[in-house]
């Protein structure tokens, strides 16, 4: 009995405190994002935005997830029952499951597996799943039309994200978040970087369905979307899935181009500053630009979102793979080569 | 012990499911099921220390294959009844074709050879038979080092596939209005808007 407490029960307990590490703090800055998406957006509009529940409307997120709580949960009738509630939990497990790989510190990793960002990419594809089951098993026009715009948009620009990947890929030579984000690279193979850094962040507001390519909620012409039938907890829980989905793409930005927990700019003096309040800092500053972009530009067109995806991010991150490994391969800036060969049997 | 419980846990599911993809009477549900025995497969490769393949598994076939089986499936207008009819004619015919499947694969099975080391390696997790390089590294240099040239004319042949999928399609239709994004942004308001004061009791000629 000891043994089997030492052999799996500590583990198990060990991982299970981690989980409530990561998960904690990560509801608690979903809850507070939405707070600051409506005071950054109440700033850009000259407005005051939550100002009455608590001291400057801090307490705002809990009121909200209070009344939706109380909320009755309707099923409409021509629903498919189980699908229709399976698809916002699968909403919402996916964009949590995906922590798992994030490195936030140093070693502050749940799974330090040697394929990170194979896991992340194959976790933010899958996300296009709640959406489109919840625009089917809905039986509405308007859900489902949300749905069919939703999956056409993530699954073009999950294109180019790849090509993204790609091109961070080569010039550190590793899967591995914490050997991607520890990887020196020299400066004009960042400066190399900075367009696909700019293609990233256009594809994630796409990948996330956030403002300007809101389509599969554009409530001009759906009403809502996707999640029109949706109340109570089952709307909650689409609801706080994309602000994690922002989050995470953050989260991926911040580990691929802005260097993680590291000190911005190699800065000595900064040193002291512990590393995941960089990391949470740079997060902070992708999500300015996500809020900043909504309170600024006005929704894409269908035909122009697939233009822009297909016409232009695709044969421009394609172009810039070949251009990226060139250069490396005649700069010399490419990550050293493995020393062991497999010798195949033939 | 542990591993044992998740191998028989993943393989269980997955033919469960791998079932219930031929037998679940709405298309949906069956390309549902079809996912979850893809990440029941993918789950089977992390145990053998092959994570790169599970997360191809997962990126290529769930991430947009099984998509754009869910898309079209969606998008049918299926009578149940009607299905289950025709489902039951073609029932004999289904069932000597999988008879004889199945007994094709009995016979591959009895007269099965192993290569030399086959059954030595098979016994091997993967970063053991990759002597410690990661999935990755390994897969690299078979594919790009080793067999270069196969991958490349790998890659010719789903070009030729590419091309052939898009001529197949493509068709000129006449009378289609096309959006020039050049030109819309070249219009300038002072060609365009003409603005008039207008006198009250006169209208605009």
């Amino acid at each position: 009995m000891a043994e089997l407490w030492t052999m799996y029960g500590m583990p198990l307990a060990i991982i299970v405190g981690k989980i409530l590490l990561i998960v904690g703090p990560l509801l608690g800055a979903m809850a507070y994002l939405t707070y600051a998406e409506r005071k950054v957006m109440a700033a850009m509009q000259m407005r005051q935005g939550p100002m009455v529940v608590g001291p400057f409307g801090l307490l705002q997120p809990l009121a909200d997830g209070l009344k939706l709580l109380g909320k009755e949960t309707i099923i409409p009738s021509g629903a498919n029952k189980f699908v229709f509630v399976l698809a916002p939990m699968l909403t919402f497990a996916l964009s949590l499951v995906a922590w798992a790989v994030i490195p936030v510190n140093a070693g502050w990793v749940l799974a330090d597996i040697n394929v990170g960002i194979l896991y992340l990419f194959a976790i933010s594809s899958l996300g296009v799943y709640g959406i489109l089951m919840a625009g089917w098993a809905s039986n509405s026009r308007y859900a489902f039309l949300g749905g069919l715009r939703s999956a056409a948009q993530m699954v073009s620009y999950e294109v180019s994200i790849g090509l993204v990947i790609v091109t961070v890929l080569l010039a550190t030579g590793s899967l591995n978040l914490t050997e991607i984000v520890m990887a020196e690279r020299p400066l004009w193979v960042t400066a190399l970087l900075f367009p696909m850094f700019v293609i990233f962040v256009i594809s994630a507001l796409a990948e996330t369905n956030r403002a300007p390519f809101d389509l599969p909620e554009g409530e001009s012409e759906l009403v809502g979307g996707y999640n029109v039938e949706y109340s109570s907890m089952t709307f909650a829980l689409f609801f706080l899935g994309e602000y994690m989905n922002m989050i995470l793409m953050a989260a991926m930005t911040t580990i691929l181009f802005l260097g993680g927990w590291r000190v911005p700019f190699d800065i000595a003096f900064l040193e002291f500053v512990p590393g995941f309040v960089w990391f949470a800092a740079k997060v902070a500053f992708v999500l300015f630009i996500f809020l900043w972009s909504r309170a600024t530009l006005p929704r894409y067109r269908y035909d122009q979102l697939m233009r822009l995806g297909w016409k232009v991010f695709l044969p421009f991150s394609l172009l810039w793979v070949l251009v990226v490994a060139g250069a490396l391969i005649y700069g010399g800036g490419l990550p050293p080569a493995t020393v062991e060969v497999i010798h195949v049997i033939p | 012990m542990i591993e044992a419980l998740f191998f028989y846990v993943f393989s269980t599911v997955l033919v469960l499911s791998a079932m219930m993809v031929i037998s679940a009477k709405n298309p949906v549900h069956a390309v549902l099921y079809l996912i979850l025995s893809f990440f029941n497969a993918a789950g089977l490769f992390v145990m053998l220390g092959a994570e790169l393949i599970a997360m191809i598994l997962v990126i290529v076939y769930v991430g947009a294959v099984a998509v754009l089986f869910l898309f079209v499936v969606m998008m049918l207008d299926i009578d149940f009844t009607r299905l289950r009819d025709e489902a039951q004619k073609h029932a004999m015919v289904g069932a000597i074709t999988g008879g004889v499947l199945l007994g094709e694969l009995a016979w591959v099975y009895s007269q099965w050879m192993g290569a030399r080391d086959a059954l030595a390696r098979a016994a091997q997790t993967a970063p053991q038979a990759t002597k410690g390089l990661t999935n990755a590294h390994a897969l690299g240099q078979l594919l790009y080092t080793h067999y270069a040239y196969l991958f490349q004319v790998s890659g010719l042949i789903l070009l030729v596939a590419m091309i052939g999928a898009i001529t197949l399609t493509l068709r000129s239709r006449p009378g289609v209005r096309k959006q020039v994004i050049s030109h819309q942004l070249d219009r300038n308001p002072a060609d365009v808007v003409k603005i008039e004061k207008i006198e009250t009791g006169a209208g605009v000629s």
